[in-house]
């Protein structure tokens, strides 16, 4: 599937901030199931922000902003070809031992809920593991409804959980939670979901969960859609939770009330959608 | 150097001077007070020096009268008071403590030891109604920390925010003490060169260490007129209006000299400067000398938030 | 007591005396010293060091028990005295311990060769607090984590010198080492001067060089090097601006400093100036809203960032502290064959793990002979000196290791060696630690010869931690033995 990404996410401060440092994790690589064909992360109209890679792989790159400024915009602009495998992980260059990513954070932090939640399937992980994490996915959706506006970027698992509601990010630490207590390590990945159809946009990012299953490696597990990753998805970063993953991080000074609006376009492109002229489609990002 | 390091290099300095000018108003008051023949209300002597702390408004909410005992406590040692001779001690040593490798060990040891003499055997002097002797203390102290900078500090940026600091704050409490008895150099018909008047002339100049130099200068009697010329216009008397502001000026160009930048302080502080090496007495008191050194204040102010945006952060 | 009726604790090493009356050749011409001293003279030399200490402002602070917060380390007139062979085997001991733990953590946060080896326990190490997971796949310049440890040495006997703990995160204390030497120079010039003492002055410069060493290379041949405070509330601060001081640098804190284009600036009279090296005195959790801790206000956002795109250098580099943590430290004699293939010349105490339930049940059982340390303890504060502990105290350390047992390691009680002291009594012997400050740089190892001395001033005790009523005293390493 040939898949375009627009996202922008504007910043307006009442009084002017004086100065800004975000990190953006918005950067997709390759790997076996995508194919970056085009990608652009533009801060403030600049797309050659200064960048590093972080201790998960992924691409940071940096915005700061030392002038004062009442607004800050962030847009990414991307075309992936994707094609379906099984939500199995090929072709990352993995940075560290899977074994770290069996540590605790404090979004991801186990309470008797999540063990109670993870405890029935136990006898299932030594006889098929991949049986296992898909009947946790499923256990874990049961739990958690899908509702938005309940919880934050700073919601726990454990608090998710307790609320029987959330969105993709709680489904993710859930999943993990749990899955860290089976003895699965596990990490919270970010990226988008395209629409189904050629054309049909999805208005959202999002998040999903990895576990590490032996023979297999990383493997994806949507617990909020209840599958594994398809030709749908294209995978932005990832990390022990979402804070490790976030997509924009950062701090401010001086500035007052903010408001904060995002539009995300997620959307299958036909061969009739495909810009012929790649440079074109680039210089202009805000043609949508 | 640092913002942060010069920003507390000028606050020492600022808070230096103001302790120090706070033990010369309560001194004068005090001096006042055990005349014989001081003024109608014995309140309106601590009434204004009260005034001349700027603190006015911090009093009152504490105290409802005004006292000689309540005013020195609240002077002195007062911790509730952000203006007490022992708060300004406080921040001082604290700034210093802050910038300890930018001071020779000379001006931090004196700094330090003033602070620990302050919450040790000074603690208790003005209770025990040892005033003079206190306030002898805090000036000597302040004299040790300025003749301190002034021996053994290289010249360089450092110096010159700490003097910088010194003459701001100067400048400013000059000012305000000529500000709260700005009344009787005016001209008024009744009681010109009485005894009444005169007094208080002497106080307003020993406020400022200026009685002896005022004879030496002008080799006249008191005149209400040329001692505002003297602490406003003239050069040579240190605690002068114009010899704070020529000293800011200068140092704000040898401070431009490092990088060639000025700022906004540079072109502030030469139009003030400019200002009252042209002006004459006359004309000031024509237009009014309250109105005169509220603006001036005011300017000076300006003077020092200009310096703190172009440098101190 | 006088310096002739000096005797040492039975069963325990004296730094002083060889015999119960005779003296070792190192300590001849101090305990001539003492003797010929009047008791008098010496409890004013005393006092006038303390008035030196508190004049300077020589002080740390203790915050929650009321009062002036800033007190001064009582120090103790007679010097510490090690002979030049002594401090040979501890010098070479150190440089080869230091080399393991740098070794160690290039090693963990990269490919992980002695995980894979299987040498240490995967998870002791990838689920450790103390690794942080965000410094993993950087290597710091010049390969260095370690710029600064400080190695908590006692020794037992003659040449048996164990290892108490590594601080490999931001160990303090070497102000006091320099201080002590000086208030030494001022009240005891002829002490100094019969002796040849080897110098300790030329730390600052030794750091110094050592920072600069690590710069990125965009730092050219002067680099701007810097030491970060967490601010003049900080128990060390004091320290901070000694080091900034004597090694002619800037103290900044973080609101001194900001990034920008993955560059770290210092905001300066005369605009921004980039920074090349930071030797940081705050924790790794404060360096960096971004990474860290998201509600620090003490660091400087984004400052990681231009650490791993390599334009700083931070020294200790962040993460150094999962090689000194307590469970980790057990396998440092194994990191040290492992990388070097050297046998280790200091010892490691033997250490329970009370997570591992054969241990647990034998410091238990023991629990009046053994130390019990919690792992992420520090300061000499939350541990059990089982001796010197009552039966009540013992039961309730127990349940606290049974709820939480992998909180817990159990060391036997080490008789640590004394050293004459000056105390209310007179001069009496005390037990003492040491603590060398080993310096790690592109092109190598260095050590100021000596360290800070602590000793435990109260009789009996054990513990010589500043925070528990601790001392300190010069430390010589001489570098002829007085005839």
């Amino acid at each position: 599937m040939d898949i375009s990404i627009h996202h922008t996410t504007r910043y307006s401060y009442a009084t002017p901030a004086t100065h800004t440092v975000q990190h953006l994790r918005l950067t997709a690589r390759d790997n076996a199931g995508q194919r970056i064909a085009r990608w652009r992360v533009i801060g403030n109209g600049r797309d050659d922000l200064p960048v590093h890679t972080d201790a998960f792989g992924n691409i940071v790159r940096t915005l700061t902003m030392s002038d004062p400024h009442h607004e800050l915009v962030v847009e990414v602009v991307g075309e992936v070809r994707t094609e379906d495998h099984a939500g199995i992980l090929k072709g990352v260059d993995e940075t560290m031992p899977a074994a770290m990513f069996s540590r605790t954070t404090a979004l991801t932090a186990a309470d008797n809920a999540i063990r109670d939640l993870a405890t029935p399937i136990a006898p299932a992980v030594t006889k098929d593991a991949v049986d296992a994490a898909h009947q946790l996915m499923n256990r874990v959706r049961d739990a958690v409804a899908y509702v938005t506006g309940e919880t934050d970027s700073d919601t726990t698992a454990a608090a998710a959980l307790a609320a029987g509601a959330g969105v993709c990010q709680d489904h993710a630490h859930v999943m993990i939670t749990a899955a860290r207590l089976l003895g699965f390590p596990a990490r919270y990945v970010s990226g988008y979901l395209a629409g189904e159809e050629v054309g049909e946009i999805y208005e959202a990012s999002h998040a999903w969960a990895e576990l590490f299953i032996d023979g297999l490696g990383w493997v994806g597990f949507d617990a909020a859609n209840r599958v594994c990753p398809n030709e749908r998805y294209v995978r932005i970063g990832c990390g022990l939770d979402y804070r490790g993953a976030a997509p924009i991080i950062g701090i401010r000074r001086g500035a007052g009330a903010e408001s904060l609006t995002v539009e995300v376009a997620a959307m299958p492109m036909g061969e009739q959608n495909q810009s012929q002229d790649r440079r074109d489609l680039s210089e202009r990002p805000n043609s949508s | 150097m640092l913002s942060r390091a010069a920003a507390n290099l000028y606050w020492l300095a600022r808070y230096m001077e103001r302790a120090d000018n706070v033990a010369r108003i309560l001194e004068v008051a005090e001096r006042a007070s055990i005349m014989p023949n001081s003024a109608g209300e014995p309140q309106s002597e601590w009434h204004s020096v009260v005034i001349a702390s700027g603190n006015e408004q911090g009093y009152f909410e504490r105290y409802d009268e005004i006292s000689r005992e309540k005013v020195v406590h609240y002077l002195t040692v007062d911790t509730s008071n952000p203006g007490s001779i022992r708060s300004c001690i406080e921040k001082a040593r604290a700034n210093a403590r802050a910038v300890r490798t930018v001071l020779t060990s000379d001006i931090w040891e004196a700094l330090n030891q003033t602070w620990l003499d302050l919450i040790g055997d000074k603690r208790e002097d003005v209770a025990r109604g040892e005033l003079q002797a206190f306030l002898a203390w805090v000036k000597e102290r302040a004299q040790m920390f300025s003749g301190g900078a002034h021996a053994t500090m290289l010249r360089d940026e450092g110096y010159w925010f700490l003097r910088l600091g010194t003459m701001i704050e100067r400048a400013d409490n000059t000012a305000r003490i000529l500000d709260v008895k700005y009344h009787i150099l005016l001209p008024t018909d009744e009681g010109i060169g009485g005894g009444m008047d005169y007094y208080q002339w002497t106080v307003l100049l020993r406020s400022v260490s200026a009685s002896r130099s005022y004879y030496y200068r002008y080799r006249d009697t008191l005149r209400p007129w040329q001692i505002a010329e003297f602490l406003i216009l003239s050069e040579e008397m240190p605690r002068s209006l114009i010899a704070c502001v020529a000293e800011v000026h200068s140092l704000l160009d040898e401070i431009a000299k490092l990088d060639g930048r000025r700022h906004e302080c540079h072109r502030l502080a030469g139009q003030i400067y400019s200002h009252l090496r042209y002006a004459r007495i006359g004309d000031i008191f024509e237009t009014g000398l309250h109105e005169f050194l509220v603006e001036f204040i005011d300017r000076n102010h300006r003077v020092s938030d200009e310096i703190a945006d172009a440098y101190l952060q | 007591m006088e310096v002739n009726s000096y005797r040492p604790v039975d069963h325990c090493f004296d730094e002083m005396m060889r015999t119960r009356t005779a003296p070792r050749a190192a300590y001849q011409k101090v305990r001539e010293w003492l003797a010929a001293a009047d008791p008098a003279s010496l409890d004013l030399r005393r006092r006038e060091a303390e008035i030196l200490f508190m004049r300077i402002g020589v002080t740390f602070a203790v915050y929650g028990e009321g009062g002036d917060p800033e007190r001064i380390i009582p120090f103790d007139i007679i010097p510490r005295v090690i002979n030049g062979r002594e401090w040979d085997l501890i010098a070479r001991g150190l440089e080869q311990r230091v080399r393991a733990l740098n070794q160690f953590l290039v090693d963990v946060y990269s490919k992980c060769e002695i995980l894979h080896a299987g040498v240490i326990d995967t998870d002791l190490v990838l689920r450790n607090p103390a690794f942080l997971p965000e410094m993993n796949g950087f290597t710091p310049a010049g390969g260095v984590f370690t710029h600064v440890a400080g190695i908590d040495m006692v020794r037992v006997g003659e040449d048996e010198f164990y290892v108490l703990e590594d601080n490999a995160r931001t160990p303090s204390g070497v102000s006091y080492m320099l201080e002590d030497r000086e208030i030494m120079m001022r009240l005891f010039p002829d002490l100094m001067a019969a002796h040849k003492v080897a110098p300790v002055e030329h730390y600052p410069t030794e750091l110094l060089t050592t920072l600069k060493s690590v710069a990125p290379s965009s730092g050219g041949a002067d680099p701007t090097v810097v030491v970060l405070t967490p601010g003049m509330y900080n128990s060390a601060y004091y320290e901070h601006t000694y080091l900034a001081d004597r090694m002619g640098v800037e103290l900044v804190e973080g609101q001194d400093l900001f990034v920008d284009e993955n560059r770290v600036y210092m905001r300066t009279t005369r605009g921004p100036q980039q920074v090349d090296v930071i030797y940081r005195r705050i924790d790794d959790d404060f360096l960096d809203p971004l990474t860290f801790n998201p509600n620090s206000t003490l660091g400087v956002a984004g400052l990681i960032g231009a650490v791993r795109a390599g334009h700083v250098t931070l020294a200790n580099a962040p993460g150094a502290g999962v090689c000194d943590d307590k469970s980790v430290y057990i396998h440092v004699p194994e990191m040290i064959e492992f990388y070097l293939g050297e046998k280790p010349i200091l010892k490691n105490v033997p250490t329970y793990r009370c997570g591992r339930e054969a241990d647990r049940a034998y410091v238990l059982d023991h629990l009046d002979e053994l130390v019990v340390k919690e792992v992420r303890g520090s300061g000499g504060y939350g541990m059990l000196v089982g001796p010197h502990a009552t039966k009540a105290e013992q039961a309730a350390f127990a349940e606290r290791i049974k709820a939480d047992p992998d909180e817990y390691i159990a060391q036997p009680t080490l008789a640590l060696s004394t050293s004459p002291t000056f105390v209310d009594q007179g001069i009496a012997p005390r037990h003492i630690d040491l603590r060398p400050f080993v310096l790690m740089g592109a092109k190598g190892v260095s050590i100021v010869p000596g360290g800070l001395t602590r000793v435990a001033l109260r009789e009996g005790s054990l513990v010589v931690n500043s925070s528990q009523g601790g001392g300190t005293k010069d430390t010589w390493v001489l570098l002829e033995e007085p005839c």
